[in-house]
C-alpha cells in the first residue's frame, strides 16, 4: 500500500476544504470500497478526508411521503429502518442481498453509490482497461466476460455497475444531494450514473470536492409491493449475475403503473424503461411481461460468455413482475 | 477407560478462539523485516530489463533482489510427493535463476522492506520489461500437442492401466454408456495465505512455515540450499488449512530464506490472496472420457477411462484419475489412460480428493446413466457390481461399500423415490436425488514413522511427532492415542508437534495423517509402556513384583495384573522407588509393503437431494447424507467434521469452484474469492454423516483409514446425478454454472 494523509473533517464544509485543498483527495466512509481500490493499486487517491463524524446517518421523511437517507447511513441500519421496509421493500430487500453483514455493517449508502466495478481487468492492475488507463483497451470485449454488462455498453467497456441498492433506487427515481464548491446539487439518480461511451474513466458527474450528502426517495405508493429479487451461483455474498426490483400496480385488469430495473446486466443500474412503456395498459400476466423483457433486452449487446444473460435477464424479469403481482416480498 | 473413539473435543479450541494460538504470520522476531515477491506478468518470454531504482529509493526498503544478485540454487529440485518422506518441491523448476518465465505469476524479483507495506509498495514500483514469447494455457489451446503420459507422480505411478480387451469387452456389452465432461480448474483456497519466517543463526536456518509438512519443508530447503539437513530447524505450530496446497513445497519457502540471508535479519512473508493462485499449484483444468458396456443384468464388461490434462513446462504432472474406477466394481476389460499438454503453468498439484475426486465423478455419473439404461435401480447397479477382491485378486483390507449404500439409502429415503426424472416439483423448484459410491485409495509409500513418548515423575506424560495442525484435530486425537497408549488419564497426556526437531513423521497428505501419526504414537506410548511394566515386574518392591509382563494392564496410571489380585502399582509410585525422574521410549510404525497381497480403497456412499430453478439455472442443495466406513473412528467428533467438509467440498466442486486462463495472457481470470467461488453458509444444507464399523488390521494398529478425502469423493456426483434427476438433463461440465443449468425449453413460455 503506498503512503497516504489523512485528515479527519468536523463537518461537511469543512470536508469540502480538506478535499478540493489536496486534488488527489478521496473521501473516507466505511473504507469498505476506497481501501480495497488503494490496496489493488487501482484508487489513485494520496489523501484521505475521513467524513465519519459527519451528521449524515440518519434516515427522514420527506414531505411527499418519501424519504431522505444520509449518505453516511450504514447499509444494514437502512435495510432494518421500519419505514424503509414498509413503503420500499424493494430498498430494504436489495441492501440486505448485498455484501456481507459485516460490510453491510461498515459501509455507507453514500459510499455503495460510488464503488466501482468488479471486473476483474480493472482489479488485476495489468490488462489493459479503459477505466484504469484511459486509451489502453478493453480486456474484457474478448476476455472472461461472463460478469458483464449486455444492456448499455461500448466498444471500450462493458463493466457491470455492482451496486444492488442503487438497482432499487433508481426504480423509485430517487434524487442524490451534494454539496460541493461550487454548491448544492440535486442530480436524478439516472443521471448519476454515466454510460461508459468513450470515456469509460468517467463515471459520475461529480466535481473534484463535491460531496453526496443524501439520498431522496421520492414517496411511491407504488414501491410498497415492490419486489427485489437476485439471481448467482451462490446464495450469499455474491455480485448479481441479474437482479430485479419491481413494482406493479394493477386496476380494472389492466397494468396501470410498474416500475422495473435490473442489475448484473448493464453498465449502470438499469431503470427498464422500454418494458414499463410496453407494460401500461396491458393485461397483467405472463405473456405481457415476456413481451415487455423482450423489448428492453431487444438491443442487448452480447459476447462470448454472457450470451445467456440475455434469456436469463427476461426470466428473471418475469419473475419479479409475478412476485409483485402477486404480492410476495422475494 | 479408552480414550480413542470418544468425542473428545479439541484440544486446541481455546487457544484458537482466544487467539492464542499462532500461525506462521503471527510470529514476530527482533528485527524482523518484510518480503515481497514481484511476479511474472506474462506466461511465457524473457526478462529484458528490471527497472528498480524507485523501489530500491522508495521508504524503508533494504534491498531489491533480481536474478543477478540472487544466488543459484545448490540442486536442481525434482519433484517427489511429499507422502514419500523426501525432499518434495512442487516442481521440478526453480524461479529467478535466469530470466526465462514460464508461467505468470512466477516470482522475477524479490523486495525486502522495514514494513510489509513498504515492501509491497516498493514492489508496485519496479517496473519489468519482458520479450513474450507465445503461450498455452488451455487444453483448447494445446489440444493438437497432447501425448500420453508414461509416468505420474514424479515417476511414482505408471500413467496406463490396463487388463482385458476393452475395446471386444466394449463391443460385447448389452448396454453401452459412452459420456466426456470439462472440469474448470480448481485452487486450494485455504483461509491462511501460506506464510514463512526465515531467520539464520549463523549456518543455522529456523523457518516457521505454513506447511502440511514439516519435514518435506527442511529436507527440501537444505537441498535447494546445499545445507546439511540438520541444520535446518522447521517449525509450524498452527496451519490455517492446506487441502494440499501445502502439501508441496513450493520456491517462496526457499525465497524467504535466501533473502534473510541476504539482509542479515529474519524476514516475513504472507503471499497474497492473488498470489495464492500462482504460487502452490492447482487442481488442473481437465477433459475425462468414459465408456462402460455392461450386460442386461447390469454387470459391467468393460470400462474405458480417460483423462486429458494441462501440465507446467517441466513436470509431467496429473492428478491420478483411473485408480479407483479401475477397481471399485468387478469388470474384466479396463484401460485408464492419461493424457497430458504441456502449459505454461505451474506444475498443477494435489487438491482435496486428488485425481480420483473426478475420476469418480465421472464413474459414477455414467454409472447413473447406466442405470436409467437398464431401468435397475441405481444403488442396485452398485451392489450388483460389488467385489470382494481388487483386480489383483487381494481381497479388500477392509471393506464396507454395500453396507454403506444400503445403511446410507435406508437413512436417506431412497426407497420413496420415484425414479423418473423431473416428476417432483415445489413451485419454482423441480426436485431430485441422486446418489453415487464413494472410494479412495490407501498409499503406503512413506518410510516409517516414529515418535516418543515421555513420562515424568509425577505420572504427567507427552509423546511428541514431527507433524503439524492443520485443522484436521490431529493434535486432539493422537493425545487421545497416546494416552491410551501408554495407560494414562487423558488429562496427563499431551501431545507435541510442529518442530522438525522431533521424531519424523510424514507429510500430512492423501487421507494418511491419522493413520501414520496415529500408528506413530500408538508405536511409542506402547514402547513406554511395556518398559515401565517390565521394570514394575522386576522391581522387588513392585506389589506387581513376578508377574508375567503380559498379565499386566495399564489404566489412568495404574498397574494391575490378574496373576496378582488385589495388587496395585502406579506410574507414580514405580518411577519414584526407582529414582527416576522420567522415562522416555521411542516407537516406530512400518507401513505394509507396496505390495501387501491386499486391495486398499476406502469405501463410502453419498446422497444428495437437489432443487432446480430451471428458467434461472439455479441449483440448491437440500440435503447431503454421506456413508463413511473410514475404519476405526479416533473421534467421532473430528472425522464427522472432516467428513462434512469433505462433502462441502464436493458440493462446491459440483457448483462453484472454477478457474479460468485467458489464454491472450496466460493468467488466471478469477483470482480473489469474490470471482473464485466458494460456499458461503447460506449454500450448506442438511449434512448427515454416518458410519459403517470395519475392521482393518493392514491399515496400522488402530485400524485407521483416514477421513481427509473420502468425504469430498463421489458428493459431486451424487449432486450432478440428482440435477438429472430433478431435471431430465445432464450437465457436462464442472461446475454445473447457472448458463449450462438453465434450460432453453422452459423459456418464452
Amino acid at each position: 500500500m503506498r503512503p497516504l494523509t489523512y485528515s479527519r473533517a468536523a463537518d461537511v464544509q469543512d470536508a469540502i476544504a480538506l478535499a478540493t485543498a489536496n486534488p488527489a483527495s478521496a473521501f473516507l466512509a466505511g473504507g469498505t470500497t476506497e481501501v480495497d481500490l488503494i490496496r489493488a493499486g487501482i484508487s489513485r487517491s494520496e489523501h484521505l478526508v475521513d467524513i465519519n463524524e459527519l451528521p449524515l446517518r440518519g434516515v427522514e421523511d420527506l414531505p411527499d411521503g418519501g424519504l431522505h437517507i444520509g449518505a453516511l447511513a450504514r447499509m444494514s441500519d437502512v435495510a432494518r429502518t421500519p419505514r424503509v421496509v414498509e413503503r420500499y421493500p424493494a430498498i430494504s430487500r436489495a441492501l440486505l442481498l448485498g455484501a456481507s453483514e459485516q460490510l453491510r455493517n461498515m459501509a455507507s449508502m453514500g459510499g455503495n453509490l460510488r464503488q466501482r466495478t468488479r471486473c476483474a481487468y480493472l482489479r488485476d492492475g495489468v490488462s489493459p482497461c479503459n477505466k484504469r488507463e484511459p486509451g489502453s483497451g478493453c480486456a474484457a470485449l474478448d476476455g472472461f466476460n461472463r460478469g458483464h454488462a449486455i444492456l448499455g455498453t461500448s466498444e471500450h467497456c462493458i463493466a457491470t455497475h455492482p451496486s444492488d441498492v442503487a438497482v432499487a433506487l433508481v426504480a423509485f427515481d430517487a434524487v442524490i444531494r451534494t454539496v460541493g464548491p461550487e454548491g448544492e446539487r440535486a442530480i436524478p439518480f439516472d443521471d448519476f450514473f454515466l454510460l461508459p461511451g468513450d470515456t469509460p474513466q468517467l463515471e459520475h458527474p461529480i466535481a473534484p470536492g463535491e460531496l453526496i450528502v443524501g439520498i431522496d426517495v421520492p414517496g411511491a405508493p407504488i414501491a410498497r409491493g415492490s419486489v427485489y429479487l437476485k439471481f448467482r451461483d451462490r446464495q450469499s455474498y455474491e455480485f448479481a449475475l441479474v437482479s430485479v426490483a419491481a413494482a406493479i400496480e394493477v386496476d380494472d385488469n389492466v397494468v396501470a403503473g410498474v416500475r422495473i430495473a435490473m442489475g448484473g446486466i448493464g453498465t449502470k443500474p438499469w431503470r427498464a424503461r422500454r418494458a414499463e412503456t410496453a407494460l401500461v395498459g396491458s393485461p397483467p400476466n405472463e405473456t405481457s411481461f415476456r413481451h415487455a423483457a423482450a423489448v428492453e433486452l431487444a438491443e442487448a449487446v452480447v459476447r462470448e460468455h454472457n450470451a445467456f444473460k440475455v434469456e436469463l435477464a427476461q426470466r428473471a424479469m418475469v419473475r419479479g413482475l409475478v412476485h409483485s403481482l402477486n404480492g410476495r416480498q422475494s | 477407560m479408552s480414550a480413542v473413539g470418544t468425542p473428545v473435543t479439541r484440544v486446541d479450541g481455546p487457544a484458537k478462539v482466544t487467539g492464542a494460538a499462532r500461525y506462521s504470520a503471527e510470529i514476530s522476531l527482533p528485527g524482523m523485516t518484510y518480503l515481497a515477491v514481484v511476479g511474472a506478468t506474462v506466461a511465457s518470454g524473457r526478462v529484458t530489463a528490471i527497472e528498480a531504482d524507485a523501489a530500491r529509493a522508495a521508504e524503508g526498503v533494504l534491498a531489491v533482489l533480481t536474478p543477478e544478485e540472487l544466488p543459484k540454487i545448490a540442486a536442481e529440485p525434482h519433484l517427489l510427493p511429499s507422502l514419500v518422506g523426501g525432499p518434495a518441491p512442487g516442481e521440478s523448476f526453480f524461479p529467478m535463476q535466469d530470466d526465462v518465465v514460464q508461467y505468470a505469476g512466477q516470482p522475477v524479483a524479490l523486495v525486502i522492506a522495514e514494513e510489509y507495506e513498504q515492501a509491497h509498495h516498493a514492489a508496485s514500483l519496479v517496473r519489468i520489461s519482458y520479450q513474450p514469447t507465445k503461450s498455452i494455457t488451455t487444453i483448447e489451446e494445446g489440444r493438437e500437442q497432447a501425448y500420453e503420459a508414461q509416468r505420474l507422480f514424479g515417476g511414482l505411478m505408471p500413467a496406463r492401466s490396463e487388463r482385458g480387451d476393452v475395446e471386444a469387452g466394449l463391443a460385447g456389452a448389452d448396454v453401452r454408456v459412452e459420456v466426456a465432461y470439462k472440469m474448470a480448474a480448481n485452487h486450494h483456497n485455504p483461509i491462511e495465505a501460506p506464510s514463512t519466517v526465515a531467520t539464520w543463526d549463523g549456518g543455522n536456518l529456523t523457518l516457521y512455515e505454513s506447511t502440511q509438512g514439516i519435514r518435506a519443508t527442511q529436507q527440501t530447503v537444505a537441498q535447494l540450499l546445499g545445507l546439511p539437513i540438520a541444520r535446518v530447524r522447521v517449525i509450524t505450530r498452527f496451519v490455517g488449512g492446506g487441502f494440499g496446497g501445502k502439501a508441496m513445497v513450493w520456491p517462496n519457502v526457499t525465497l524467504t530464506a535466501m533473502a534473510a540471508r541476504y539482509v542479515g535479519r529474519p524476514v516475513k512473508l504472507m503471499l497474497t490472496r492473488p498470489q495464492m493462485f500462482t504460487s502452490n499449484g492447482h487442481r488442473e483444468e481437465q477433459e475425462q472420457r468414459i465408456a462402460i458396456g455392461a450386460a442386461r443384468d447390469g454387470r459391467l464388461t468393460a470400462i474405458r477411462h480417460e483423462k486429458l490434462s494441462i501440465t507446467s513446462p517441466f513436470d509431467d504432472w496429473a492428478e491420478p484419475a483411473t485408480g479407483v474406477s479401475s477397481q471399485l466394481y468387478g469388470c474384466e476389460n479396463f484401460l485408464g489412460v492419461h493424457r497430458l499438454i504441456k502449459g505454461n503453468t505451474m506444475t498443477p498439484t494435489f487438491t482435496r480428493g486428488p485425481g480420483e475426486s473426478l475420476g469418480v465423478f465421472t464413474l459414477e455419473t455414467a454409472m447413473d446413466e447406466l442405470a436409467y439404461q437398464l431401468a435397475i435401480d441405481p444403488v442396485e447397479l452398485r451392489v450388483r457390481n460389488h467385489t470382494p477382491v481388487d483386480p489383483f485378486g487381494n481381497p479388500w483390507s477392509s471393506d464396507g461399500l454395500v453396507e454403506c449404500l444400503r445403511l446410507g439409502a435406508e437413512r436417506f429415503g431412497w426407497s420413496e423415490r420415484n425414479p423418473a426424472p423431473r416428476t417432483t416439483r415445489d413451485g419454482e423448484w423441480l426436485v431430485g436425488t441422486g446418489v453415487a459410491a464413494a472410494a479412495y485409495p490407501i498409499a503406503f509409500f512413506m518410510p516409517p514413522q516414529r515418535a516418543r513418548a515421555r513420562i515424568f515423575a509425577d505420572g504427567s506424560a507427552i509423546v511428541q511427532t514431527s507433524t503439524q495442525e492443520f485443522g484436521t484435530g490431529v493434535l486432539t486425537m493422537a493425545t487421545q492415542v497416546g494416552a491410551d497408549a501408554l495407560g494414562v488419564a487423558l488429562r496427563e497426556m499431551e501431545f507435541q508437534a510442529g518442530d522438525s526437531d522431533l521424531p519424523n513423521s510424514t507429510a500430512a497428505v492423501g487421507s494418511a495423517g491419522a493413520g501414520m501419526v496415529s500408528s506413530a504414537v500408538h508405536a511409542a506410548g506402547t514402547a513406554l509402556r511395556e518398559q515401565l511394566i517390565a521394570l514394575a515386574v522386576s522391581d522387588e518392591q513392585s506389589p506387581l513384583h513376578g508377574a508375567g509382563p503380559g498379565s499386566v494392564k495399564v489404566a489412568d496410571g495404574h498397574l494391575t495384573s490378574a496373576e496378582r489380585p488385589g495388587a496395585v502399582d502406579t506410574y507414580r509410585e514405580l518411577l519414584s522407588r526407582n529414582h527416576l525422574s522420567d522415562a522416555e521410549a521411542l516407537g516406530m510404525w512400518r507401513p505394509p509393503p507396496l505390495d501387501t497381497p491386499h486391495g486398499l480403497l476406502t469405501f463410502g456412499a453419498q446422497f444428495a437431494e437437489v432443487a432446480v430453478d430451471p428458467e434461472l439455472g439455479l441449483v440448491r442443495v437440500r440435503r447431503l447424507n454421506g456413508a463413511f466406513a473410514p475404519g476405526r473412528v479416533l473421534n467421532p467428533l473430528l472425522a464427522h467434521s472432516q467428513l462434512m467438509g469433505g462433502m462441502l467440498w464436493g458440493m462446491s466442486q459440483a457448483l462453484l469452484e472454477g478457474n479460468h486462463m485467458d489464454p491472450r495472457y496466460g493468467r488466471w481470470a478469477e483470482t480473489n474469492l469474490a470471482e473464485y467461488l466458494v460456499p458461503v453458509n447460506a449454500d450448506a444444507p442438511e449434512v448427515r454423516v454416518d458410519f459403517v464399523d470395519v475392521d482393518d488390521e493392514l491399515v496400522g494398529p488402530l485400524g485407521a483409514k483416514g477421513v481427509g478425502e473420502i468425504g469430498q469423493v463421489g458428493a459431486a456426483a451424487a449432486i450432478a446425478n440428482a440435477v438429472f434427476h430433478a431435471t431430465g438433463r445432464r450437465i457436462r461440465s464442472l461446475p454445473m454454472a447457472p448458463e449450462l443449468v438453465m434450460d432453453p425449453a422452459v423459456g418464452g413460455r
